[in-house]
């Protein structure tokens, strides 16, 4: 089941990703740039966000452990604190039983001067009792009179006779003050028995409480084992009221407990319990306290977090637009040399066959010239007869054939010659005009409209001179042809760039359709219905070529057509470099 | 009006016979041969005002043709006919001493012209 499914997110994964060969172009690309770009997302922010993500609970796990082991320290000293305040009075109060006899201590004026002593010496000392073995206080010294009162039925009373000592829990004394009461049993050699009670106020618990200086929003206080306020709490309730908090009971250790308080507040609730008496000291922080700096922290790494993954797109985006677009270019140039080299291969295969085909058709085309020219001589010589006239231009027709048939093998032949081309510095302009010069007299003629536009200075190209000639020849002718009488032809040259001159021939003329532009540099595809040889735009081509230039076309049908042809500076050479 | 004496060279007889007749026609003395072994003794029994020469012929050729009637005739102007339509073979030939040259298929009017300014 699992390698099924796992099959099948391979498959999808795969198609999703694959560029499919049906596509056109243009969606080839964006597919590209869309598998770039989520790829380069995928592998830029996938780890970015799991080490995020490990830092984020790590980072909350070290900051919880160091915010509540203070806390735990905190909780272990008070503790501390309570067990020797506690212990002192209670070995305070053994103290006095084991060095008093029952019977100094029956005496009043003894009782009275250690209540003296006590309360000077000893913080929180309220009274002092003697009680007898019968439960009844015989000698008492405080601001009550207790006198004669009967513990006997009381459950401390029972505990000391089991345990020895006592501690007792907090209570409302009289005068409604919380205290809590301890006591030592003293047995004598005779085996008879008496206590010591001594009860104490609990504002030094407040006071211990107080040095743990805690926060205004938290909670520090005691509570018994039925879970009742031994001390004032700030936020829960008074003393022996009930807390609204679990503790467990025996929790020696420091326990820590999440929990929401009944204000609603998530608090964290440390706890650790005493031994005697079983009291537990409660420490209760709101969580936002103890977070604080861990959220700040936080907010600031989601910001840093979310600010690099908008970085990280911005970056893949434009970064797989860029290398989409050098892709495309690169793809582009490669199949324009592909194009370009079966171009080439196809003139110098054209060539070749053309001038074989050229060269023998010469001869016989010479004896037809002859034959012709011979009988044209001896009609013209002989005396009238009928039809003469006819002959006559009957052999000038075969002539003129013959001529056309020549202006094809000679041009045939010359562009098969592979005739290394004669480069030297030429003036574009001042060639350019040259060529003008040759078809001037049919633009006055036909009213052609010629403007010429030159650049000054303009670098010299490198080139042949009668190349360069037939080349603008045949281009101006094809102009001349296009344009109707009283038409217009512009010529413009300029420097194109760092390496090349620019000239454009353009004319008003008839223009041409997609497909006849696809097709003009083709040998023997001609548009003139007659005298057109196609290989005017053909041989062009193939010079241009040759001298390292091009040659582009545009045109629009019935609006006219623009031939540019771009041509190589002299290497290198500037303006100031020719002005010298 | 003295004549024109013109020996043609050309190994594709049906043409040079054809232009041979047509010059003469138009009152010029013309004799024919058909390779440049046959021409040159007869150029040197009687040297004409102008070669007519093919460049290309069996034998010793148009160009060895050439060299050899302009070492011995130097006075001699020799055109030379060129069936490849190339003006850098003609070229050439104008630097090996020929006067002039012209392309096949070959325009008689414009031969005349050549033979009248090149026989004077």
């Amino acid at each position: 089941m699992m390698t099924r499914a796992k099959s099948w997110l391979y498959t999808t994964i795969r198609h999703f990703l694959s560029i499919h060969k049906i596509s056109d172009a243009s969606s080839r690309y964006i597919i590209l740039r869309r598998n770039i770009t989520l790829i380069m997302l995928f592998v830029t922010i996938v780890p970015l966000t799991v080490m995020g993500a490990i830092n984020h609970f790590q980072y909350q796990e070290s900051l919880k452990n160091e915010v509540i082991e203070p806390l735990r320290v905190l909780l272990n000293k008070t503790r501390h604190s309570f067990h020797l305040f506690l212990e002192e009075r209670l070995s305070m109060i053994r103290f006095i039983s084991s060095a008093y006899t029952f019977e100094q201590l029956s005496d009043p004026a003894t009782l009275n001067r250690l209540y003296r002593v006590l309360k000077n010496e000893f913080e929180g000392f309220v009274d002092i009792g003697l009680i007898n073995g019968k439960g009844l206080q015989i000698g008492y010294a405080g601001p009550y009179s207790l006198e004669n009162k009967d513990y006997s039925q009381q459950a401390w009373f029972q505990e000391v006779l089991i345990r020895d000592s006592f501690i007792s829990e907090v209570f409302m004394g009289y005068g409604k003050v919380p205290h809590i009461a301890i006591a030592v049993q003293r047995v004598e050699h005779d085996g008879t028995y008496w206590m010591l009670r001594a009860t104490i106020d609990t504002n030094k618990f407040d006071e211990i409480i107080s040095t743990m200086e805690i926060d205004a929003k938290s909670d520090a206080f005691i509570v018994n084992r039925e879970g009742l306020f031994q001390t004032h709490s700030r936020y829960y309730g008074d003393v022996l009221g009930k807390s609204p908090f679990e503790i467990l009971q025996g929790a020696y250790e420091t326990t820590i407990d999440e929990t929401v308080d009944p204000l609603g507040r998530e608090v964290i609730v440390a706890y650790a319990s005493f031994e005697k008496p079983n009291f537990s000291l409660v420490v209760v922080k709101p969580k936002d306290i103890i977070l604080r700096t861990w959220i700040t922290l936080q907010g600031e790494m989601f910001f840093i977090f979310f600010a690099s993954v908008f970085v990280i797109i911005m970056i893949v985006i434009k970064l797989s637009d860029v290398m989409v677009m050098n892709i495309k270019e690169a793809e582009e140039r490669r199949e324009n040399a592909i194009h370009e080299l079966e171009q080439n291969q196809k003139l110098s295969a054209i060539g070749r066959l053309a001038a074989g085909v050229a060269h023998e058709i010469n001869n016989p085309l010479a004896i037809i010239n002859e034959k012709a020219g011979l009988m044209k001589d001896l009609v013209t010589y002989s005396p009238d007869f009928e039809k003469k006239q006819r002959f006559l231009d009957l052999l000038t027709s075969i002539i003129n054939s013959v001529g056309r048939c020549k202006t094809i093998t000679h041009r045939l032949l010359g562009f098969a010659r592979h005739k290394e081309p004669r480069l030297e510095p030429l003036d574009i302009n001042h060639l350019v005009q040259e060529v003008v010069g040759f078809v001037n007299k049919e633009m006055v003629y036909r009213n052609i409209d010629l403007r010429t536009e030159f650049a000054e200075d303009l670098p010299r190209v490198l080139a042949d001179q009668g190349q360069v000639q037939q080349v603008f020849l045949n281009i101006l002718s094809n102009a001349l042809s296009a344009v109707h009488d009283n038409g217009r032809v512009s010529i413009t040259s300029w420097e194109e760039d760092k390496r090349n001159v620019g000239v454009s021939i353009q004319d008003n003329g008839s223009g041409m359709t997609e497909k006849t532009i696809q097709r003009i540099f083709d040998p023997f595809f001609t548009t003139k219905k007659a005298g057109g040889t196609g290989l005017g735009l053909f041989i062009t081509y193939g010079i241009v070529k040759k001298l390292g230039g091009d040659i582009k076309v545009h045109s629009r049908e019935n609006e006219g057509s623009t031939f540019t042809i771009y041509l190589p500076k002299v290497n290198g050479e500037t303006d100031k470099e020719k002005a010298e | 009006m003295k004549s024109i004496s013109v020996m043609l060279v050309d190994d594709e007889k049906e043409f040079v016979d054809t232009l041979a007749e047509r010059l003469e026609l138009r009152g010029i003395g013309v004799r024919v041969a058909n390779d440049g072994e046959t021409a040159l003794p007869m150029i040197d029994d009687d040297p004409p005002d102008l070669v007519l020469l093919d460049m290309m012929m069996p034998g010793i050729g148009g160009l060895e043709t050439l060299r050899r009637i302009r070492d011995r005739n130097p006075e001699v102007a020799v055109i030379l006919l060129t069936g490849r339509g190339s003006e850098q073979e003609g070229e050439e030939g104008i630097q090996q001493g020929a006067a002039d040259y012209m392309m096949k298929p070959i325009e008689i009017d414009q031969l005349m012209e050549k033979l009248e300014k090149y026989s004077g």
